[in-house]
């Protein structure tokens, strides 16, 4: 269909306005919203815990401060234990003897997964899973044994 | 007695009509879309059509959005600090916006502009028989004129909704930390925390496309259907806005409940 | 109601006596309406209506304002359905009835102005005279506009291709309407008050262009008008609606008629004027 009048300046001022439109969805969507364009190559470890908490999915993972990854999913294995699943960057070398500790960001806030790097020298790939784990600590149960001992304290 | 009677008449009378309004609406909408779809794609009229909605709207939203963050900055502020948590102002205001205020401030401010507009020069031309014209042309006027309208406001209502929640965001900043002295870092990363792109921006993604649809769909229905007079024109104007509105509204409920965002 | 009125003869002269008759005397006809009814809300607006198009020739259908004209004329262009009644084209179609690609068949030969033009607004007169073409058929751009000026020179029009109808005078926006009805070559012209609103060396210029072309092409004519003048000068036939019916015949044969509505049509004083100044 041609239009003979207005037709550069018009399809000029839409690409624009299109563009702008797309950047900031797209700031939105991966800036703000946290999407990851994760390329073919992640690293995906399991690690299995007693308890995780109020642990969630996309939860961060971190080591040692920076964030490498999140966690994918959390599962019930058949002995009642946690499995999580974590998708980390695919050119992290990690030694297999790292550990994963569910930790809380500050007194009140989320969950996130803290792995402590190990010395040995095979490093951890796809698919394998952290043996050394660490679960999260429930406050309630901590005030309670809190009150347990304070309570059977001055019976000795 | 027979008042009461006449009454329940009117009333019977009056659901059959609204019951057979929405069934031509239905109908208008199903030819409309099928139009749409097949060839010749009528990409130039779309550019054309994108342009009166989109870029026109540009300034009413971009300003919108800036208003709307820096009150909800200003609020914030001021109710947060009231429980010493200011610094997640990023996050208060990201939310409401990403999620509400977004996609349904856009959609009532581009049902105003540009869907009323959209109705009344589509009634315009009902009223100078320019759709009779393409009709006897053997044109058909939905695919002609009507679809590319529709279609452009279905486009652009997700576009601009971005726009007006990255201006608000740029608002709350301003005022947040411009103006009050707030932390700046503390504001991106707390809104960087609590905005999940799939609970938050695909929800507010998915309601600004389904307003962008309705309101798209409502104003081209009443231009296409508005009496061949000039009052005809206004009133098709001014119906879309109000219905075009309320559906808007209500749609935001529904959505909101069922998506859970 | 009289007679003559629903089985649309005038009661005048001998050579129109039956419908038969009158169908015999005339060429061949192309577009015939038989028995229309239509009611407008409460409003009756056809009752029983007849009357026949012969082909190639203009036709005018007359009658005073509000009396149904155009309403006719949409029925005949398939943009109104009426209540009961049949148009039949060529005698072998029945339009009323017809679906939709039935409809956009009949219409690829049909050519129709409307009264105020109904030029897209948002586009020029060329992209306007040229939207048949780009759309129905597979022309180069250079085939179109050797068309477009055709039918640019046909109707009268030059140099004005690039405006905006909005621009136009209303002469000029009636013939861009019509060189837009032309550019198919259509066998069937509707013509949708013509010389309304425009003064009286435009008119005469409306007028030529019309015979102009109805002798070139040989197309059909049918034009609604209530400018009594111009139908005198311009109709080779004269479809007079009066009282929900018709009344036909050729212009002589309703001057002379011995029915007082249909005279009482011709007796205002400029009308009067008007065919002593056409007969002299």
């Amino acid at each position: 269909m041609q239009d003979s009048q207005g037709g550069w300046g018009r399809d000029l001022w839409v690409g624009l306005f299109v563009l702008v439109g797309l950047l900031s969805l797209a700031y939105l969507s991966f800036q703000v919203g946290g999407v990851q364009y994760r390329g073919p190559g992640g690293l995906s470890l399991v690690a299995v815990f007693d308890e995780v908490g109020s642990l969630k999915p996309r939860a961060q993972v971190v080591v040692g401060g920076v964030k490498v990854g999140q966690v994918e999913a959390i599962h019930l294995d058949r002995d009642f234990r946690a499995r999580v699943f974590l998708e980390l960057d695919g050119d992290l070398a990690l030694p297999s003897d790292t550990s994963a500790s569910i930790l809380t960001a500050g007194v009140l806030g989320d969950q996130y997964i803290a792995l402590e790097p190990g010395a040995d020298e095979r490093t951890l790939v796809s698919g394998d899973q952290i043996e050394y784990t660490q679960g999260a600590v429930i406050l309630e149960r901590l005030i309670g044994k809190l009150v347990q001992n304070l309570g059977a304290g001055p019976k000795k | 007695m027979v008042d009461v009677a006449m009454a329940v008449r009117r009333l019977g009378a009056e659901t059959i009509e609204t019951v057979r309004g929405l069934g031509e609406f239905g109908v208008f909408s199903w030819r409309l879309t099928d139009a749409g779809w097949r060839p010749p794609l009528r990409i130039g009229r779309l550019v054309s059509e994108v342009y009166d909605v989109g870029v026109l709207s540009l300034i009413i939203i971009t300003v919108s959005g800036l208003a709307v963050g820096m009150v909800l900055g200003l609020q914030g502020h001021n109710t947060l600090v009231r429980f010493g948590a200011e610094e997640s102002l990023g996050a208060v205001v990201g939310l409401s916006l990403v999620r509400e205020l977004g996609p349904v401030l856009t959609a009532l401010l581009v049902a105003g502009r540009a869907g009323s507009a959209m109705a009344a020069e589509i009634a315009s031309m009902v009223v100078t028989e320019q759709l009779d014209g393409l009709r006897m042309m053997s044109v058909d006027p939905l695919d002609f004129v009507v679809s590319p309208k529709a279609f452009a406001m279905l486009l652009a209502m997700p576009l601009l909704a971005a726009l007006f929640v990255t201006c608000g965001i740029f608002g709350g900043y301003f005022v947040g930390i411009v103006l009050l002295g707030g932390d700046g870092g503390n504001y991106l990363s707390a809104l960087e925390s609590a905005v999940n792109f799939e609970d938050d921006v695909a929800g507010g993604l998915l309601k600004a496309v389904v307003f962008g649809a309705l309101v798209g769909l409502i104003a081209t229905f009443r231009g296409f259907t508005a009496a061949p007079t000039s009052a005809g024109v206004s009133a098709a104007a001014t119906s879309t806005v109000v219905v075009a509105s309320v559906a808007t509204l209500v749609f935001d409920y529904i959505i909101t409940a069922l998506w859970g965002v | 109601m009289p007679v003559a009125a629903s089985s649309g003869l005038v009661a005048g002269p001998a050579s129109l006596d039956a419908t038969g008759a009158a169908r015999r005397s005339l060429s061949d006809v192309h577009l015939e309406v038989r028995d229309l009814w239509l009611q407008r809300g409460s409003r009756p607006v056809f009752e029983g209506l007849n009357c026949v198009f012969p082909r190639g020739q203009i036709t005018v259908v007359a009658g005073a304002s509000g009396g149904g004209k155009t309403t006719l004329l949409r029925i005949l262009a398939c943009l109104l359905r009426p209540n009961r009644g049949e148009v039949w084209v060529d005698g072998e179609v029945e339009l009323t009835g017809l679906a939709a690609a039935a409809v956009r068949e009949f219409r690829g030969r049909v050519g129709m102005l409307f009264q105020h033009g109904a030029l897209l607004d948002a586009m020029t007169v060329y992209d306007n005279v040229a939207l048949p073409l780009r759309e129905h058929t597979r022309l180069g751009e250079a085939e179109i506009r050797a068309r477009v000026e055709t039918v640019f020179t046909a109707v009268g029009l030059e140099g004005i291709e690039a405006l905006l109808p909005g621009e136009l005078s209303g002469g000029m926006v009636k013939r861009a309407g019509l060189a837009r009805a032309l550019i198919g070559s259509p066998d069937i012209l509707f013509c949708d008050e013509p010389f309304s609103g425009l003064d009286p060396p435009t008119v005469r210029r409306v007028e030529a262009v019309l015979a102009d072309v109805n002798r070139r092409t040989g197309a059909t004519l049918v034009i609604t008008s209530h400018h009594v003048a111009s139908t005198l000068r311009t109709a080779q036939h004269v479809v007079m609606l009066i009282d929900r019916g018709a009344v036909s015949g050729t212009p002589k044969d309703l001057l002379a008629s011995q029915d007082s509505r249909v005279s009482g049509f011709f007796r205002e004083p400029e009308v009067l004027a008007a065919i002593e100044a056409a007969d002299g």
